[in-house]
């Protein structure tokens, strides 16, 4: 008989393997494992930093890339000026540096393709961030299912992972992109210049072949505190509304 | 693990230190989570359930559960996303207060709270009663806006904050402990801040 493995630290060292700007404001930091990391679409992470004196800060961050993506985890982090933990990442976080994370946490805002749909997406800046795991996912999974995503942006320069979701949208093979942007005119056809209200949730919503199964809504608590109403108020029930809030 | 280049700026000054459990920090605001949309439950509507499973105990509307004692609360309280939040000022009816009303000694060892969204968590009953945790009406001396979990939430503060149930309409009493909404997603069953408990499997 063999002992019994010690119990692990919920914490692993991961080692930052490439980082990619997106915006102005968000990085893509990919963060290599040190054991296997296995996850779901929409699933987030706690990241750990450590002081030399001791004095540890986490914060939560959403996992961009797919389940199927390989080894590294993308996550997308907005610099927050005033923050602690952001403008570490973005000032000071170089490739090959080490910091803790856990997870993949979260068992309510995730998708997988075997869940159906159609899925009705609405993201605000960085809340963009579980939604692209899910439409990377989809894609991934060769998935038919029906999804449109209304992503709310500032302006074009700042829509997150612009190229990727245009790309996608392109392939015409059910998914649909909406932008909204907030403080700028709207460059495509589908595309709005103004916040997410009742009038774009119902008309985005007729993009999808049937009702949405599932509408997934993330940002700021601002945001999805908006974004949920303009769902209700467009007929969505709300039980099929999950939500993930940034909190701030 | 200590990172490169991550300093100690926002190190609590020490003698708030001891009031931070591990791995949170001091936040300001009053960050807003939930799990879907807030409900926006008018005051006409709501009610108040005490059950012993299935079974009713006793229904209170609003009036009548604002004419229970009511008792202030200024404690912290701890969210497992991470922040901690020094002396937030409740008003409410504790738990005791509410059991006394309905004329009953606790029936069981394990309590669920309800919502009305449908959320629920459970709480030893242990945790709820002598004077541990209240059903709270007003925060900050104003009735709690439907961001925070009004007209009505669950305030266990010696507990991570999602055991603080928003949008309460009820309290079920179980014979086991039964994992609510976060718990069978991936959250600790107890929730014990200064034990660092906020994940399935940490001790
Ligand atoms: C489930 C989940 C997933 C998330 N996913 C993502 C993601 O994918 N991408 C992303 O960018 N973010 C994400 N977030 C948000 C993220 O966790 C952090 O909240 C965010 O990065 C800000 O952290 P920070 O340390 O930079 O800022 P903080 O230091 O936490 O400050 C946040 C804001 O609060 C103010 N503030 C609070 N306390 C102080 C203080 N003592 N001094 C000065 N200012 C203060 C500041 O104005 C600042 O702008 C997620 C959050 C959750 C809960």
């Amino acid at each position: 008989m063999s002992d019994a493995p010690a119990a692990q630290s919920p914490w692993q060292t991961v080692t930052i393997a490439r980082i990619e700007k997106r915006t102005p404001r968000v990085t893509s930091f990919f963060l290599q494992p040190s054991r296997p990391f296995a996850y779901r679409a929409g699933q987030h992470v706690d990241v750990r930093l450590t002081a030399p004196d001791g004095y540890q800060a986490r914060r939560s961050y959403s996992i961009a890339s797919a389940p199927e993506a390989g080894e590294t985890i993308e996550l997308a982090i907005e610099r927050l000026d005033d923050g602690e933990i952001s403008p570490f990442f973005h000032d000071i976080a170089a490739v090959g540096d080490e910091v803790e994370l856990r997870g993949p946490l979260g068992g309510h805002f995730v998708w997988s393709d075997s869940d159906g749909g159609p899925l009705l997406l609405v993201g605000g800046g960085s809340g963009v961030v579980p939604l692209m795991a899910m439409i990377r996912h989809r894609a991934a999974r060769r998935s038919a299912v029906p999804v449109a995503l209304v992503f709310s942006a500032r302006v074009w320069d700042e829509v997150i992972f612009r190229d990727e979701l245009i790309d996608v949208h392109d392939r015409r093979d059910g998914f649909d992109l909406v932008l909204a942007l907030t403080r700028e005119a709207a460059r495509r056809p589908s595309d709005y210049s103004r916040r997410v209200d009742a009038a774009m949730m119902e008309q985005s919503m007729l993009r999808l072949p049937a009702p949405p199964r599932f509408a997934f809504v993330c940002g700021s608590n601002a945001f999805v505190s908006a974004a949920a109403q303009a769902l209700i108020d467009a007929g969505v029930p709300a039980n099929l509304i999950r939500t993930e809030r940034y909190g701030v | 693990m200590v990172t490169r280049g991550f300093s100690s700026g926002r190190k609590p000054p020490t003698d708030a230190d001891a009031r931070i459990p591990p791995g949170q920090y001091l936040e300001q605001g009053f960050p807003v989570l939930s799990a879907g949309p807030t409900p926006r439950v008018r005051t006409e509507d709501w009610s108040f359930t005490l059950k012993h499973g299935p079974r009713p105990i006793k229904t209170w509307n609003w009036t009548e559960f604002n004419a229970l004692p009511l008792t202030k609360m200024t404690r912290d309280i701890h969210c497992v996303t991470a922040w901690t939040k020094f002396d937030t000022a409740w008003q409410g009816v504790l738990v005791d207060d509410i059991l006394a009303d309905a004329g009953i000694e606790p029936p069981t060892a394990f309590t669920l709270a309800l919502s009305f969204d449908g959320y629920t968590t459970n709480v030893p009953t242990q945790d709820l009663i002598a004077g541990k945790a209240m059903v709270a009406l007003l925060y900050e001396g104003k009735p709690i806006t439907p961001d925070h979990g009004g007209p009505a939430r669950l305030l266990v503060p010696h507990l991570y904050f999602w055991k603080s149930a928003k949008w309460l309409n009820g309290l079920q009493f179980t014979e086991r402990d039964e994992p609510g909404f976060w718990e069978l997603r991936g959250y600790h069953i107890y929730g014990d801040p200064w034990r660092e408990q906020r994940y399935t499997g940490d001790p």
